[in-house]
């Protein structure tokens, strides 16, 4: 009979202190960011004599659907009141081609810094970073009056220049970063073939780049989506965007507070977003991961 | 700048590549200082050099890829050096994956075609000729990820082969490869050499690569060529130890020393004659050199009067012949016998060094004497 022979040495323990810390804080911060949107939900199926009433974590006790009735089609946002569904459109008209301008003059800039040694790109990649990170507020005096002077302010066209403007660092970086991983001799072939400026980009590298543009677009489509400020500042009070409306709903101070149609309102105006992080919220980790490495 | 000589027709040679006075810059970090290279239609030259010599970036000066800070470039009797890289008549093959991910082979064979705008039937005819001569005509419908690496340098030289340039530039196209299929694609590569007579202008780090393709090798360190000649000329007169050591496997074996009077060697318990050595210039007695022999020049010579008796450290087997290494003086040194030498480890072998196989070079700078 043989003798079965024990590796030497201690079993690794399953359990260690930092798998026990990591188990204690997951379904604590679970719970911090879930309450909320628990608050919110209920509150918004609540009749306003039922929130005065009860608590606000009690169960509604029939689920009514006026609220977000109400908070879509007749919630007075300033003048009118056709609720918050204007606001959705005009944030669909602002979404769109902001996103689709910024993704394509970020994947351009970022395609050029990394295969093109134009003069001067490092220091304007360098000036790309540095304007990255500085509060944006700043910019919008300036630009306000710049618009004001090339007669594109409180437009349309006047937002989405200025998203794709704003977008213009983050896309470029994560273009750039793309690119930069793949091997300059690829792209060396492709000039010994005799492929051009715009060949170069649109039959090799953009194919190349669906994973990156797929994470562009969902950093993109939250990020103007939630705006607001530059919404408010430069869209002009026909096509005031989602964010906007809503705040004029829920801050309007005339009247009784409708707790539920701001709820719906709020919950509403999240709602793109929220599709966004639940459908492709693999693809956004790796977005944020990729913006983060290297400069 | 001097304008494109006008070449009567019937004498251009679209093949010849001539650099002259090139030099290249990277910021202040000069990788190519005034260099001169002269390559003929149809000549197979190797450039060879350790790692970071300036190879590749000789290489993309020759393409177009990089930009010239100064000196002049012609291809096949024209000026090119300002020229677009398609316009130069050159084709080129890199080390790395670089098939376009996103095309199958046959879309990355035809890419440099359809960008040229030849007609559909030629683009067919030339892909199908270039994907027989390198046997992958099964593999065109595939997606490079869907290939080995052998294949993918198979179909990166299809890709280039296509093009029918006069002139193909080949930056390590072996290197990512494992040993086996390095010689397999090598013998290759120098068979198409011998069908299509282009003239290929090959960048290697390996030597036996060298040694095995060249009509010629350039021999590069530090942004210059130390020495342009024969593969035999290479390995039998390196011009410097550094070369020397470069070429050849197993490597050169070398003896510290100094000259003295009479044409004699001298080190440490060895004095050997040098009757018979071709020295390029004047032998001062008092000299220090580093004497160099080849494995395969050390012979046995039994009852020989000139024979050093020679104690025997190690052998390694190769197969087809062996590696001794015995004690000479001071050093080590390794000969190459047949496999079936009878010996055994301690034996004392009698050992002819012929002077008229070394290498002398001198100790300071290493340059041949
Ligand atoms: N784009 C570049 N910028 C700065 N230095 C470079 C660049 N390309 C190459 N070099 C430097 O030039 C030298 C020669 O490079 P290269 O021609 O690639 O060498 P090899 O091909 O012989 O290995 C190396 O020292 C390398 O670091
Ligand atoms: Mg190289």
């Amino acid at each position: 009979m043989n003798a079965t022979v024990q590796p030497s040495g201690r079993r690794p323990a399953r359990l260690t202190t930092g798998r026990i810390g990591l188990y204690a804080f997951l379904p604590i911060s679970a719970l911090f960011f879930l309450t909320p949107l628990y608050v919110m939900m209920v509150t918004s199926l609540k009749t306003m004599p039922e929130i005065r009433s009860g608590s606000i974590l009690s169960w509604p006790s029939a689920h009514n659907l006026d609220a977000w009735v109400r908070a879509s089609s007749q919630a007075c946002t300033g003048l009118s009141c056709n609720g918050i569904q204007t606001g959705f459109w005009n944030s669909v008209r602002i979404l769109v081609p902001s996103v689709a301008a910024s993704i394509a003059v970020g994947a351009v800039t970022g395609y050029t810094l990394s295969f093109w040694r134009a003069r001067g790109a490092k220091t304007l990649f360098a000036a790309l970073m540095i304007v990255a990170f500085m509060p944006y507020q700043v910019f919008i005096y300036p630009l306000v009056r710049l618009f004001a002077m090339a007669g594109v302010g409180n437009s349309l066209l006047g937002i989405v220049l200025v998203h794709t403007i704003f977008g213009l660092p983050t896309m470029t970086l994560l273009f750039r970063n793309h690119f930069a991983a793949l091997p300059m001799e690829l792209f060396k072939a492709a000039r010994v073939d005799g492929a051009g400026f715009w060949r170069i980009f649109l039959q090799i590298m953009l194919p190349m780049a669906v994973p990156i543009a797929v994470v562009a677009m969902i950093l993109q489509v939250t990020g103007i989506w939630n705006d607001f400020l530059l919404g408010l500042v430069f869209t002009g009070c026909r096509n005031l965007p989602m964010t906007v409306q809503l705040n004029n709903i829920v801050a309007s101070s005339q009247g009784e507070r409708l707790y539920n149609v701001d709820m719906a309102a709020t919950m509403l105006t999240a709602l793109v977003p929220l599709c966004i992080y639940f459908i492709s919220g693999r693809w956004f980790v790796r977005g944020i991961a990729a913006g983060a490495v290297k400069g | 700048m001097q304008h494109e000589l006008p070449v009567p027709h019937g004498l251009v040679r679209p093949g010849a590549v001539s650099l002259r006075g090139v030099e290249i810059a990277y910021g202040s970090f000069r990788v190519l200082d005034r260099l001169d290279l002269e390559v003929a239609q149809s000549e197979f030259l190797v450039l060879l050099g350790p790692s970071g010599c300036g190879k590749s970036t000789l290489l993309n000066a020759v393409a177009g890829l990089t930009e010239v800070d100064a000196g002049e470039i012609w291809v096949g009797g024209r000026n090119v050096t300002w020229k677009e890289p398609k316009d130069r008549g050159i084709a080129m093959v890199f080390q790395s994956y670089t098939l376009y991910p996103r095309m199958t082979v046959r879309g990355n064979m035809s890419f440099g075609l359809q960008v040229a705008g030849i007609a559909r039937a030629e683009i067919q005819r030339r892909v199908r000729e270039a994907a027989a001569m390198l046997r992958i005509e099964d593999l065109l419908d595939r997606k490079p990820a869907e290939l080995s690496g052998g294949q993918r340098q198979r179909v990166a030289i299809g890709r280039a082969l296509v093009r029918e340039a006069a002139v193909c530039l080949f930056d390590e196209p072996l290197s990512n490869l494992d040993a086996q299929l390095r010689t397999e694609l090598r013998t290759e590569i120098k068979r198409l050499h011998v069908r299509l007579g282009a003239t290929m202008i090959f960048v290697t780090h390996d030597q036996i690569e060298a040694l095995t393709l060249a009509d010629r090798i350039a021999v590069m360190r530090d942004r210059r060529i130390q020495q342009l000649g024969t593969p035999t000329e290479i390995y039998t007169r390196p011009v410097s130890r550094f070369v020397a050591t470069f070429v050849g496997c197993p490597a050169m074996g070398f003896i510290a020393g100094h000259l003295v009077e009479g044409r004699r060697f001298k080190a440490d318990g060895l004095d050997l004659s040098l009757d018979g050595y071709q020295a390029l210039g004047e032998m001062a007695a008092g000299r220090p050199v580093d004497l160099g022999i080849r494995p395969e020049h050390i012979t046995l010579a039994p009852g020989h009067p000139e024979a050093i008796e020679a104690p025997l450290e190690l052998v390694e087997p190769m197969g087809s012949d062996l590696l001794a290494w015995v004690r000479l003086g001071t050093v080590s040194l390794a000969m190459r016998l047949p496999a079936e030498t009878p010996l055994s480890l301690g034996d004392r072998l009698p050992v002819m060094l012929p002077a008229s196989r070394f290498n002398l070079f001198d100790a300071a700078s290493g340059l041949r004497i």
